[in-house]
């Protein structure tokens, strides 16, 4: 099948962005996450649920929260701008939509991931005294990059299908902003259904794609 | 950490090619999404005779009223709602004596086409083979608020009422009478027209209908308030004129 030229823009445009926003917070996930598996404080579970609230808060409400951080009327929004770097109506606000609202399924999927590494094998190596960050990286991650590849891939699915955030902190600028899920809203707005079905059917087949990857590391992790 | 985040930024543009290109003057177009086929429309047209270029975002009304509202770098604002511009107008965002009324729209009752309905005047909604009518929700989406008021002046609402199927927006509407779930329905006549399922069964008059008005006005912080009025001068030239009856609206004169 060949699609249009607009098409490809869309959809190049929806992974690029999506991959850079599951770059960007691929380092603070694993961190967070590994702090969640390891390390125990009071009241604990209050920030992992502050953490995990995107997740089931309405999409819009989390846009219109970021909306109103960045929006130049507020002193965040305000700093930013008079800096040169605008969130609003920019693909920046696309980045930053996509990132906030896929950031809980990272922490949530590489944390599992960690708890599941045996905490022995942390402590072998301490013994035999190699530093926490050199057991970091040479045990803990290499025995979770199942979990953490899976983890990217689920954030980087919901990344590419996040919509109610977007709309409301980026726009839908043809051409600037306009993702995958945004411009299927507007050919469905505009009763151009054929055009929204291609869309559609790439969003089907990338989510499938990327879904069906993160289940079967998980399994094989399982395995292992 | 921060060079490489700043990499992967680059990339993304790179990739993508949207790196901001430097034409002359460059503005955005916040505009309702009713809009977007004409405006898309006369936006091309524009750009391949302006040295300036133009961009739009396509939204709700009031989702973009919203955003204005919270310093969003538009230029330009074509609402399809008064309402949203007068908020805007009160809270002093938008540049004095920019504003004005661009366009109108009409009220059309529609049918599945394959309906055998027949509508003279809109006391037919009352009889018994209408068992359902959609319409947009009659609070809050200003084509619904204008089909209720409508109905209402008529002296039908209450009588109506129960057959009415509140629903999410035009879209929505449109659907349900697709489908064939409902009888009838209203929307735009803007809208009719894009369906080939649907078709009009009555037409509101004009002088009788509540009165549909697109306003337009320049956002008070636009940096390119030139460009911004420039554009909206050209929607309203004869090109301009000429693409929103293209799709069906009334241009104010």
């Amino acid at each position: 099948m060949i699609f249009s030229l607009e098409t490809w823009h869309i959809t190049l445009f929806s992974l690029a962005v999506g991959l850079t926003s599951t770059l960007v917070i691929l380092p603070f996930g694993i961190a967070l996450a590994w702090i969640f598996a390891r390390k125990e404080w009071p009241f604990k579970s209050v920030i992992e649920t502050l953490v995990l609230l995107p997740l089931v808060m309405p999409p819009v409400s989390t846009g219109l929260i970021l909306l109103k951080i960045f929006g130049r009327r507020n002193p965040v929004g305000q700093w930013l701008y008079e800096r040169g770097v605008e969130i609003v109506f920019n693909w920046k606000g696309v980045l930053m939509a996509m990132a906030v609202m896929s950031f809980p399924l990272l922490v949530r999927s590489v944390r599992t991931s960690f708890t599941e590494v045996n905490p022995r094998f942390e402590q072998i190596a301490a013994t035999l005294g190699a530093s926490p960050l050199r057991i970091f990286f040479v045990i803990t991650i290499p025995l979770a990059y199942k979990g953490i590849i899976a983890g990217a891939l689920l954030a980087f699915s919901r990344a590419l299908g996040e919509f109610g955030a977007t709309i409301l902190l980026a726009g839908n600028i043809p051409g600037k902003t306009q993702t995958l899920s945004l411009a299927i809203y507007s050919f469905v707005q505009l009763g151009k259904d054929s055009d929204a079905y291609t869309l559609l059917g790439i969003t089907v087949a990338l989510a499938f794609l990327f879904v069906w990857c993160s289940e079967w590391l998980l399994r094989s992790a399982k395995k292992a | 950490m921060r060079r490489n985040f700043i990499a992967a930024i680059l990339v993304a543009a790179f990739l993508t090619g949207f790196v901001e290109v430097a034409r002359a003057d460059e503005i955005l177009v916040a505009a309702a999404a009713s809009l977007t086929d004409v405006l898309n429309e006369i936006g091309a047209v524009y750009r391949s005779k302006s040295k300036n270029s133009v961009n739009f975002t396509f939204g709700p009304s009031s989702t973009l009223a919203r955003q204005i509202e919270e310093g969003a770098p538009a230029d330009l604002f074509f609402s399809a709602d008064l309402l949203k511009m007068d908020n805007l107008d009160k809270t002093g965002r938008l540049e004095p004596g920019t504003r004005r009324n661009l366009l109108s729209n009409q009220l059309v009752i529609i049918a599945p086409v394959d309906s055998k309905l027949f509508i003279s005047s809109p006391k037919d909604l009352l009889k018994a083979d209408i068992k359902r009518i959609a319409l947009a929700e009659p609070t809050s989406v200003p084509v619904g608020v204008y089909s209720s008021k409508y109905l209402t002046d008529e002296g039908l609402w209450d009588e109506v009422k129960p057959k009415v199927v509140p629903v999410q927006d035009v879209r929505a509407t449109l659907a349900s009478v697709e489908s064939g779930n409902v009888e009838a329905g209203f929307v735009y006549k803007t809208d009719a027209a894009t369906s080939k399922k649907v078709k009009v069964v009555y037409e509101v008059p004009i002088d009788k209908g509540p009165k549909i008005t697109y306003p337009v006005a320049i956002v008070k912080e636009s940096k390119k308030k030139a460009v911004a009025q420039d554009f909206m001068n050209f929607t309203l030239s004869p090109v301009g004129k000429g693409a929103f009856k293209k799709y069906g609206f009334v241009v104010i004169d």
